[in-house]
């Protein structure tokens, strides 16, 4: 166990906090403004004659605002047994400075009415790491809070924060792309398709027997059996059939991240490809073709917008 | 009748400065990143940013809005990914995945351009 751990497990053997009463009890002034800024306008919280008629059978306050009535607010501090507080100093000491919450779990067992006084406390459930994340290197913390009115428990939350030590920013400001692309697999079947982005044409697979259109090419017709294929030149033209956003895993070559689109062409067929130079995607995008020549082998094509 | 599997309408909240300044104030939320921009610029974001309590809040709103005045909200569980800047447009999107026998679970995702700011779920009762 080292240092770390050892903090933690002491803090969590002495279980939950005092309990400490929230500055004002529940009051419809603050419900007021709470729901003034989220713009809710249920009338169970502001209007009495709709709430007397509602289930609740009077006022009530927003369950969300559960812990608003017990925020430390503009110049108050965390007592010194306060276990997040004493945690995120134990981390703060070991260099794991900066701090993101990552989960709230809220449980509301009824809803307050004003003039309710609520008290809370808190207790140190977890201590976990140290762990690799995508911020950096830190420690996930989490803590259960229960809020109660007299011996009442009214309502709890199990909160986590990772509390991190920053990675080192310059060296990461800027993704690096400059990796060499991934090259398709160029066969019989295919050829004439890279043979054609190269000439600046967009080849569509034509059956050399019933003439139907195909993509993506293969060897034989599954209209008719052929395996004579032929090609049609598209117009490059088409429309958004459907589109996704690429983020994650990073892709050689490309800088995440980048839309792929599946494009209707106006001869039928359907077509995937990068889609670039779009403000916003949406099905139904009028596109054409722009091909990029990458070497002397290979141009590959791609969509922007059109007129 | 509420269906598993029902879709919630698609909601848009324009998070202007004044909205993320005056719900993070409304929540008691006095954190500088909420409401100091040259602050929050200079300790890494971009802009002021939705404060925590202000997401929980509008996902209770979002489902209420949906499900009727006398929904009764029991859980809200959230996830938190991306920041929610000023001048963000947070997207939610939500959907009812199941039946437990006091209500339903509401699953809720609501999208900022960086990502999801937040991903959860609510459990609700309603009137039979």
């Amino acid at each position: 166990m080292n240092e770390i751990e050892k903090e933690a497990a002491r803090i969590a053997e002495q279980g939950e906090s005092p309990r400490r009463l929230a500055r004002d009890p529940v009051n419809l002034p603050m419900i007021r403004n709470w729901v003034e800024a989220i713009g809710d306008t249920n009338p169970v919280y502001t209007d009495p004659e709709a709430a007397a008629k509602s289930v609740h059978e009077g006022l009530v306050a927003p369950p969300a605002m559960a812990q608003v009535w017990t925020m430390y607010g503009l110049n108050g501090q965390r007592g010194g047994d306060d276990p997040l507080g004493a945690m995120m100093t134990v981390l703060d000491d070991a260099g794991f400075t900066s701090v993101v919450a990552t989960n709230s779990d809220q449980t509301y067992h009824r809803y307050l009415r004003p003039d309710e006084h609520v008290a809370v406390t808190t207790r140190l459930e977890d201590v976990t790491g140290p762990k690799r994340t995508a911020l950096g290197e830190g420690w996930f913390v989490t803590t259960t809070s229960t809020w109660y009115v007299g011996d009442e428990v009214v309502a709890e939350m199990r909160f986590r924060v990772l509390k991190f030590r920053p990675a080192a920013k310059p060296a990461e400001a800027k993704p690096v792309v400059s990796t060499p692309v991934i090259k398709p697999a160029i066969n019989r079947d295919t050829e004439y398709f890279w043979e054609g982005t190269r000439a600046g044409e967009l080849r569509i697979q034509r059956c050399g027997g019933c003439g139907l259109l195909r993509h993506p090419p293969g060897p034989m017709c599954p209209e008719c059996g052929a395996t004579k294929p032929k090609y049609l030149v598209s117009e490059g033209r088409g429309e958004v059939y459907s589109y996704v956003v690429h983020h994650h895993p990073r892709v050689p070559g490309k800088e995440v991240p980048f839309v792929v689109a599946l494009v209707e062409l106006e001869e039928g067929v359907r077509m995937l490809g990068e889609l670039t130079g779009a403000a916003e995607v949406r099905v139904g995008l009028p596109v054409e073709v722009v091909f990029t020549k990458v070497d002397d082998e290979l141009t590959m094509p791609s969509w922007r917008p059109r007129a | 009748m509420i269906q598993v599997g029902d879709s919630l309408p698609e909601w848009h909240v324009e998070a202007t400065p004044t909205f993320v300044i005056s719900t993070a104030l409304a929540t008691r939320d006095f954190q500088d990143v909420h409401h100091d921009r040259d602050l929050a610029v200079s300790r890494g974001s971009k802009d002021i940013f939705v404060n925590i309590l202000t997401t929980t809040g509008l996902v209770q709103r979002y489902v209420t809005d949906w499900a009727g005045h006398d929904a009764l909200v029991r859980e809200v569980n959230i996830r938190l990914g991306a920041p929610c800047y000023a001048y963000d447009t947070l997207k939610f999107f939500g959907q009812v995945v199941s039946r437990e026998e006091a209500g339903l679970v509401i699953e809720v995702v609501g999208r900022v351009p960086q990502g999801d700011h937040v991903v959860g779920t609510v459990k609700i009762e309603v009137a039979a």
